[in-house]
């Protein structure tokens, strides 16, 4: 029987949550349990390991911490975080933010709608755009290169990370600076005005006003795109890991040991290990969020 | 010196967005800007190309299918979520919202591989629909949950005097009254599947089945020369429903409602 403030029965509410909760159970919580059991296994993609995989234990996490691969794979995650999240994204979306803020009008809409747009575009397109602007021979950047004078460098073949690096950056500014600018309409007007009354410049209103306000969603921002970054698969459109694996960062090497060597038991076992890093993130954000309630 | 500096990021965000402005129009299409009288040879060369065909319409299925999957099943479970009472409720939405997070497509396309070929679903378009599907219903079940929690009980209590059932009062009052949330709902859904690439990369094997993602991946790294023409306005046109929402968008509401669209 329905409840006084409750005019839908138990049976309704079940038949209503189900089908949502079931589609849930079985793509996206029964993987992540899969992955667990699949790391333990030398489950391959081809042949007898395929239908007949065997339990191996913890083997494959003693060869991903033997692999100098994996170690390739997440250093070069790690400089790809570092740089095109917290250098890029974020740091250059606050100075974006905090400047756009200052200027509003044309440019504001002008940098924040471009940024957009670069963030919105399939990501297949975007990497073919940076395919072709960084082309040697024809690419636009090396024609403005030359053109002033500077030799053509082939950027995806000389330097794949800072290549990477530079794009997602380009890519994913637009999170934090439209997080920063709406952060910053939220202070109150007569903070800032006060203080140029009061002769500071923008340095001193940037660290001593603005940057407390704001401190709580920086935090918030970083957890996040950290999170993000460290599964982003887009660099494998632009450089496919290489050359040589110079960029392959964690996901392409994922990918590279799991569908193209075919041992799907030992990929798990990596994927474990993203699992457990981006759990670790995702618990930051929910313990830095907690805390904003409360302060 | 702050304009100069704003100029020079300006720039850096615009230029290697000419290319897709430019080259599908272009009479000698290459990696470079070349500008040439606009003609639309490169469009009726990818209207030759079978597979191209194919894909779009393969995506269309893909991305609508899943819209309208995550929509209806979000919104069922919405509501019931809003019209019901039980304890750890909220801890159950948040538990699904971290799965959501934490399983990217990234650290799960090994088991979700793997769990499609035991369910005899590898190579098939519903596979990937139940993967985006599930991907995204968390989030979906949490907005739409806060639409509904919003609309007024009292639509609902009149109705039951009238006799109505759960099922009425969801499809007759409840629904229509969520438009505005259903239609945040989709376009962030239609945003992020259509523009997917990992996930049909992973689970489809055929190329008569691959969606537009794939198709352009696969035909820049075909062996031979690559046909630049071609792929520039497969390009554009498959950039263009999301270019189409993001001008919709951001007049209607501006740049800030995208903060919430992505990720």
């Amino acid at each position: 029987m329905p409840g006084p403030n409750q005019f839908l029965s138990r049976k309704t509410i079940f038949a209503f949550l189900a089908p949502a909760l079931i589609l849930i159970s079985v793509f996206l919580v029964l993987p992540a349990f899969w992955v667990l059991y699949l790391g333990l296994t030398d489950q391959a993609l081809t042949g007898i390991k395929a239908v007949l995989p065997s339990f191996i234990g913890l083997k494959n996490f003693r060869i991903a911490f033997g692999d100098r691969f994996f170690y390739n794979a997440l250093k070069i995650s790690f400089i790809f975080v570092l740089g095109s999240a917290w250098l890029g994204q974020a740091l250059l979306g606050l100075l974006l933010a905090v400047f756009l803020y200052e200027l509003k009008g044309f440019w504001r809409n002008f940098v924040s709608g471009a940024a957009v747009l670069a963030w919105i575009i399939p990501e297949v397109v975007v990497a073919y755009l940076w395919i072709a602007f960084l082309d040697k021979d024809f690419g636009l950047l090396n024609q403005i290169l030359a053109a002033i004078g500077l030799s053509r460098i082939n950027w995806l073949y000389s330097h794949p990370i800072l290549a990477i690096v530079i794009f997602n950056a380009w890519r994913g500014t637009a999170f934090s600076l439209l997080l920063f600018s709406s952060a910053l309409e939220t202070i109150p007007p007569s903070y800032i005005e006060s203080a140029k009354v009061m002769g500071a410049n923008l340095s001193q209103r940037f660290f001593q006003i603005i940057l407390p306000q704001i401190r709580a969603i920086l935090l918030t921002d970083l957890i996040l795109i950290t999170l993000w970054t460290f599964n982003v698969f887009t660099p494998f459109l632009l450089t496919g890991g290489g050359p040589s694996f110079r960029s392959e960062i964690l996901p392409i090497y994922i990918w590279r040991t799991s569908f193209k060597y075919f041992k799907l038991g030992y990929g798990s076992s990596v994927s474990t290990i993203l699992l457990l890093v981006n759990l670790g993130f995702a618990l930051l954000y929910l313990l830095a969020r907690g805390r904003k309630k409360y302060a | 010196m702050l304009l100069i500096f704003l100029a020079l990021i300006a720039l850096w965000f615009i230029l290697p967005l000419l290319w897709l402005i430019i080259t599908p129009f272009s009479k000698e299409p290459s990696l470079g800007i070349s500008l040439t009288a606009p003609t639309l040879h490169n469009f009726a060369e990818l209207a030759k190309a079978k597979t191209a065909l194919l894909a779009f319409k393969n995506s269309l299925i893909i991305s609508i299918g899943s819209v309208a999957l995550v929509v209806l099943l979000a919104s069922l479970a919405g509501y019931a979520l809003s019209r019901s009472e039980f304890v750890g409720k909220d801890a159950v939405i948040t538990l699904l919202l971290i799965f959501s997070s934490v399983v990217t497509g990234v650290a799960a396309m090994v088991p979700i591989y793997s769990l499609c070929q035991k369910l005899h679903l590898i190579d098939s378009l519903l596979a990937v629909i139940l993967v985006f599907s599930a991907g995204f219903l968390p989030t979906a079940i949490f907005i739409l949950k806060d639409f509904i929690d919003r609309v007024p009980r009292a639509y609902e209590e009149a109705a039951l005097v009238d006799g109505s059932k759960g099922t009425d009062l969801f499809a007759r009052i409840v629904f229509p009254l969520i438009g505005p949330g259903a239609a945040v709902v989709a376009v962030l859904c239609f945003v992020n599947i259509w523009s997917n690439f990992l996930v049909p990369f992973v689970l489809i094997r055929t190329n008569s089945r691959v969606p537009i993602s794939v198709a352009i991946y696969q035909f820049f790294t075909e062996v031979g020369v690559p046909r630049i023409g071609l792929i520039s306005a497969y390009s554009l046109l498959y950039a263009l429903p999301v270019l189409v929402i993001y001008f919709w968008v951001s007049r209607k509401y501006g740049f800030g409602f995208f903060g919430g669209l992505k990720g």
